[in-house]
């Protein structure tokens, strides 16, 4: 059996906590190797990446969540196991998330409490969920507001990710007609840097990607207008999808269960939004790597878009309209007949009376009196 | 507003009130045209040809004998600007399903690849057609406000078209709503301005075959 | 009582009509027009532009008959048209457009461009801005009987004059007969051929006619200047004689505008269909030689060609006849470059040549008919209009051209078979 190379570690560091876990350095260097591709890195980084992570003392944590559906945190599980991403809860001390945490009621707060005391203005916050501004009652924990935890949250925070569509732009809650007056976490805190982690849910690499990236340098990755780190929305999925040459060609799915469908030719006619949506699906994809929902035979709902939800019929194609109608043209048709039909009959009154004060020409009125 | 919500605000209400300005707009303009009516000709045709006017529609479109020498430019490159522009307009996969989205009617789509092409000549030739507009006397003379007008607002769907095809300069989602922002403004324009000629250039027409060919002449 | 602008856009008014607000909306500003137009071509002067010179029609349609239009007037941001402008306007609708059609014959949108100066000189005559030789002009025909003050006795004259030359009897006034030849007044005075040579024809072809006393006189200077009123009482003359002698065919004579004021226009001004037929001369002498009735012999070796008057060939459809007429009697004839409905016009219609104002503006624009001409190397040109024939005389006499101008039937007359 061979033996593995154990790290060497300092104590109360990450390398301590991979050594105890049996992590070898070969691993360790695959996952780094891994993580400067995604962030576009020169590949001579992960040396320095494996280094920089295995000295850092674990990270401190909070993992806020408002307004959301768990997706983003089961997301972030299905990366957990049985790869290496898994280690990166030992890269970090996850001190407060209410749905992972063992403790409950008064010491999960308590939890929370003391790592925002001992790590002061060093610990990172992690948000998903929207933040409803409609009524404090709509969501609380503990009692306390989640407005009001976010912001007593973010005080000592380095930074903070906004994970999901919901804390980066609103998400779901946020659609029409909003009935919570959900908004996003930048909507609320203005004095911290903040990376927005978009997805319905975001990609459980992009997130523990964007980790490892503040782990290794200490700063947040160059951001977008839109605060998404550029190394993965940087590109839409149309441009990077493997079915961009069906649309170049013209070749389209006309149906889901199509011939053309089969051949898996493009989606853009059953309403793909894979044009305008930025986002690492067609080059990390899903589940270790296996498939994305355009692989899946299903056109791209850009749920890592703001306000994707109302960005018009998921089926409908791009270039058709929201909601123009037939019918609505039939009705601009009648109204501009009917304005016509006014129009008509005043020219033709205009004509008459025209006609009706025509005197007659004759020989001698052909010439102008002088003036 | 960020892109997208700015794309689905294009595809949206803005689309929807520009439609309907340009069909009413449109239909008004007709009633215009026709309310006026006219005098039936009392005079015996000398042929009986009612499919003079007809023709004249479709025959109208080739140049009479010799004017093609005496101004290439505004005939060649008014062919390869509304050959260019109906084609990108017509046979352009994501706007048919636009038409289908309204219609219900289909029809096969030209490659990309030719449709690109048709729009660069129609672009070129838009840009050497306004070129001559500004050089040629009588065209500078006839030339007023609407004229440069209805230049830019059909120009500017076919470049955003072009920009957001080939993703040139501006972000590709911005540059669709863009593009449709600048379709929008030639829907709203488009039956108060020469560009109008778009549908009554077929009733000149049609008087114009009838009139010649009530007196034997095939215009 | 006055000509005033307010009757001129009264008449504008009252002449825009579905064909112009087409036409209007139509209009891409392409200026191809232009380059039909014998006026802009040869002075190179862009004002020439056909469609130019439509401009106030164009505004009071606006104006007038479009909503946005109309809105703009409210708000102050169109200017009325003023006396100032028709004035400024009069040379370019008069002087410079001899109505010969072949802008509309080009327009690509299909702008019946002639249709509308004829539409928009309604307006110009009732506000008093035609031209001071056609204003004349058109009084003598509505006062004396013809635009030249040719009375009834000057035909009586040549009448008497033609049946000494030929010892045929020229009928008057003869009910029943088949045609009824008209003249115009250029023939009575200038080409006394045109009488002598119909009536060896019609002689021959055993033809019935007859002249009428009341309705002589083809010319009808109410549709030059542009006014229905004038024209109509005009054209009645043609009508209550044609309708009196029951004739089957009024034939009017070689003259353009003489041919689209009675066959074309006729019936829209007196507001009803005619009873009878109108042919020109040239339709009637094909249709004789068609049946075998005109013959003619031995051939004229002289090189030919053939000019043809804008309302006869592209705006009367008769094209085809007058090549059929030639081929009997012409050895050499020679095609002109563009000859048929695309034609370029003598420089003198549409009342130009009766508009001594506009005349070195008409000798300028000669010089694509003197071009035309010199390409086919004859010195011989046939024509069928008395006013094109004038006007080629003069252009050509301007110009140094040795070039002797005949009438067709005056050219048919000489090969004629006679006496048989």
């Amino acid at each position: 059996m061979k033996q593995k190379q154990m790290m060497d570690a300092l104590p109360g560091t990450v390398g301590e906590g991979l050594a105890q876990r049996g992590v070898d350095r070969r691993e360790f260097l695959k996952f780094c190797t891994a993580m400067t591709a995604m962030l576009a890195l020169p590949p001579s980084m992960a040396g320095v990446m494996a280094e920089a992570i295995a000295k850092a003392r674990r990270q401190s944590v909070i993992w806020l969540s408002f307004q959301e559906c768990t997706g983003c945190t089961e997301s972030i599980t299905r990366s957990h196991s049985p790869t290496l991403e898994t280690l990166i809860f030992d890269l970090i001390s996850l001190d407060y998330h209410h749905t992972l945490q063992a403790a409950s009621g008064a010491a999960a707060e308590h939890a929370r409490e003391q790592a925002m005391k001992d790590n002061d203005g060093k610990y990172l916050l992690i948000v998903d969920g929207s933040i409803p501004m409609g009524n404090a009652g709509y969501s609380c924990i503990a009692g306390i507001s989640n407005y009001d935890m976010l912001v007593e949250t973010a005080k000592g925070a380095v930074a903070i990710v906004a994970v999901g569509t919901c804390a980066t732009y609103g998400g779901i809650p946020k659609a029409d007609p909003n009935p919570t007056g959900a908004v996003s976490v930048s909507d609320i805190v203005k004095d911290k840097p903040i990376i927005n982690v978009p997805g319905c849910p975001p990609i459980p690499v992009v997130m523990t990607g964007v980790l490892a990236h503040f782990l290794t340098f200490g700063n947040i990755p160059e951001l977008d207008a839109l605060g998404r780190p550029k190394s993965f929305y940087g590109e839409t999925i149309h441009d990077r999808c493997y079915r961009r040459p069906f649309y170049d060609q013209g070749k389209f799915a006309e149906t889901f269960d199509d011939e053309a469908a089969r051949k898996g030719w493009c989606l853009f006619k059953l309403g793909c939004k894979g044009p305008v949506t930025y986002n690492a699906c067609a080059t990390t994809k899903w589940n270790e790597g296996t498939s994305f929902p355009i692989e899946s035979g299903h056109g791209c709902i850009g749920c890592s878009e703001p306000n994707f939800w109302d960005a018009g019929p998921l089926y409908k194609a791009l270039s058709m309209p929201v909601s123009a109608t037939g019918s609505m043209l039939g009705a601009a048709a009648a109204a501009g007949a009917a304005a016509g039909v006014a129009v008509t009959w005043y020219n033709r009154s205009t004509k008459a009376q025209a006609k009706a004060t025509h005197a007659k020409v004759t020989v001698q009125e052909l010439t102008r009196e002088e003036k | 507003m960020n892109h997208l919500d700015l794309l689905t605000f294009a595809r949206g209400s803005a689309l929807n009130w520009a439609l309907i300005i340009f069909v009413a707009g449109t239909v008004l303009r007709l009633f215009e045209i026709f309310g006026l009516s006219r005098k039936p000709d009392l005079a015996r045709p000398r042929i009986d040809s009612p499919g003079s006017g007809w023709r004249t529609m479709f025959t109208r479109s080739i140049p009479p004998q010799g004017m093609l020498k005496r101004d290439p430019v505004t005939y060649i490159g008014g062919y390869a600007f509304h050959l260019g522009l109906f084609l990108a307009i017509f046979f352009f996969a994501p706007h048919i399903e636009f038409f289908r989205s309204i219609s219900g009617l289909s029809w096969r789509a030209l490659p990309s690849a030719l449709v690109d092409a048709s729009v660069v000549a129609a672009i070129v030739s838009l840009i050497v057609l306004l070129a001559h507009r500004l050089n040629n006397p009588v065209k500078r003379m006839l030339s007023t406000f609407g004229d440069y007008l209805a230049w830019t607002v059909t120009f500017l769907p076919l470049l955003t078209g072009y920009m957001a095809y080939h993703h040139l300069f501006v972000e590709y989602t911005l540059m669709l709503a863009l593009h449709i922002f600048s379709v929008e403004l030639l829907l709203v324009l488009l039956p108060f301005t020469k560009l109008f000629h778009t549908f009554s250039v077929f009733v000149s027409r049609w008087y114009n075959g009838d009139f010649f060919g009530r007196k034997g002449v095939a215009s | 009582m006055s000509a005033t602008l307010a009757k001129g856009i009264n008449a504008f008014k009252e002449v825009i009509d579905t064909p112009i607000a087409s036409y209007f909306s139509s209009c891409v500003h392409c200026g191809l027009c232009a380059e039909a137009c014998l006026f802009y071509n040869e002075t190179g002067e862009e004002k020439y532009t056909p469609i130019h010179k439509l401009e106030p029609l164009r505004r009071v349609w606006k104006q007038e008959y479009t909503l946005l239009g109309k809105l703009g007037k409210m708000l102050g941001l169109s200017r009325p048209v003023t006396d100032e402008e028709l004035t400024e306007w009069e040379p370019l609708v008069y002087d410079s457009c001899t109505m010969c059609g072949r802008c509309s014959m080009v327009c690509p949108v299909g702008n019946d461009i002639t249709y509308m100066i004829r539409k928009m000189r309604e307006g110009m005559s009732a506000s008093g801005h035609a031209p001071e030789d056609m204003k004349s002009a058109t009084t003598r025909a509505i006062n004396i009987g013809s635009p030249m003050g040719i009375k009834w006795p000057a035909v009586q004259a040549q009448i008497k004059h033609v049946q000494a030359e030929t010892n045929i009897e020229v009928p008057v006034d003869k009910m029943g007969a088949d045609y009824l030849v008209l003249m115009s007044s250029m023939e009575i005075i200038n080409f006394p051929e045109y009488l002598s040579a119909i009536s060896r024809i019609f002689k021959q072809a055993g033809v019935s006619w007859t002249l009428a006393p009341d309705a002589f006189e083809a010319t009808n200077s109410g549709i030059q200047i542009g006014s229905s009123d004038l024209a109509r009482e005009i054209v009645s003359r043609i009508v209550v004689a044609a309708e009196r002698l029951k004739v089957k065919c009024v034939i009017s004579p070689e003259c353009g505008h003489a041919f689209t004021a009675i066959r074309w226009e006729g019936p829209n001004l007196m507001g009803k269909p005619f009873c009878f037929e109108v042919k020109h001369i040239l339709e009637v002498l094909d249709e004789l030689h068609a049946a075998g009735k005109l013959k003619t012999k031995g051939k004229d070796k002289r090189p030919l060609t053939y000019h043809d008057p804008c309302q006869i060939a592209r705006r009367g459809g008769v094209v085809e006849q007058p090549r059929r007429l030639l081929g009997e009697v012409a050895e050499d004839f020679r095609e002109m470059p563009d000859a048929g409905v695309m034609n370029w016009c003598c420089g003198g219609g549409g009342g130009v040549s009766a508009n001594s104002r506009a005349e070195p503006l008409r000798l300028e624009a000669f010089k694509v008919k003197k071009r035309q001409i010199e390409t086919t190397g004859a010195h011989t040109l046939i024509t069928a209009c008395a006013n094109c024939r004038i006007v080629m005389e003069e252009g050509m006499e301007h110009y140094h051209m040795k070039v002797e101008v005949l009438g067709l039937t005056e050219l048919l007359a000489e090969y004629l078979v006679e006496g048989e």
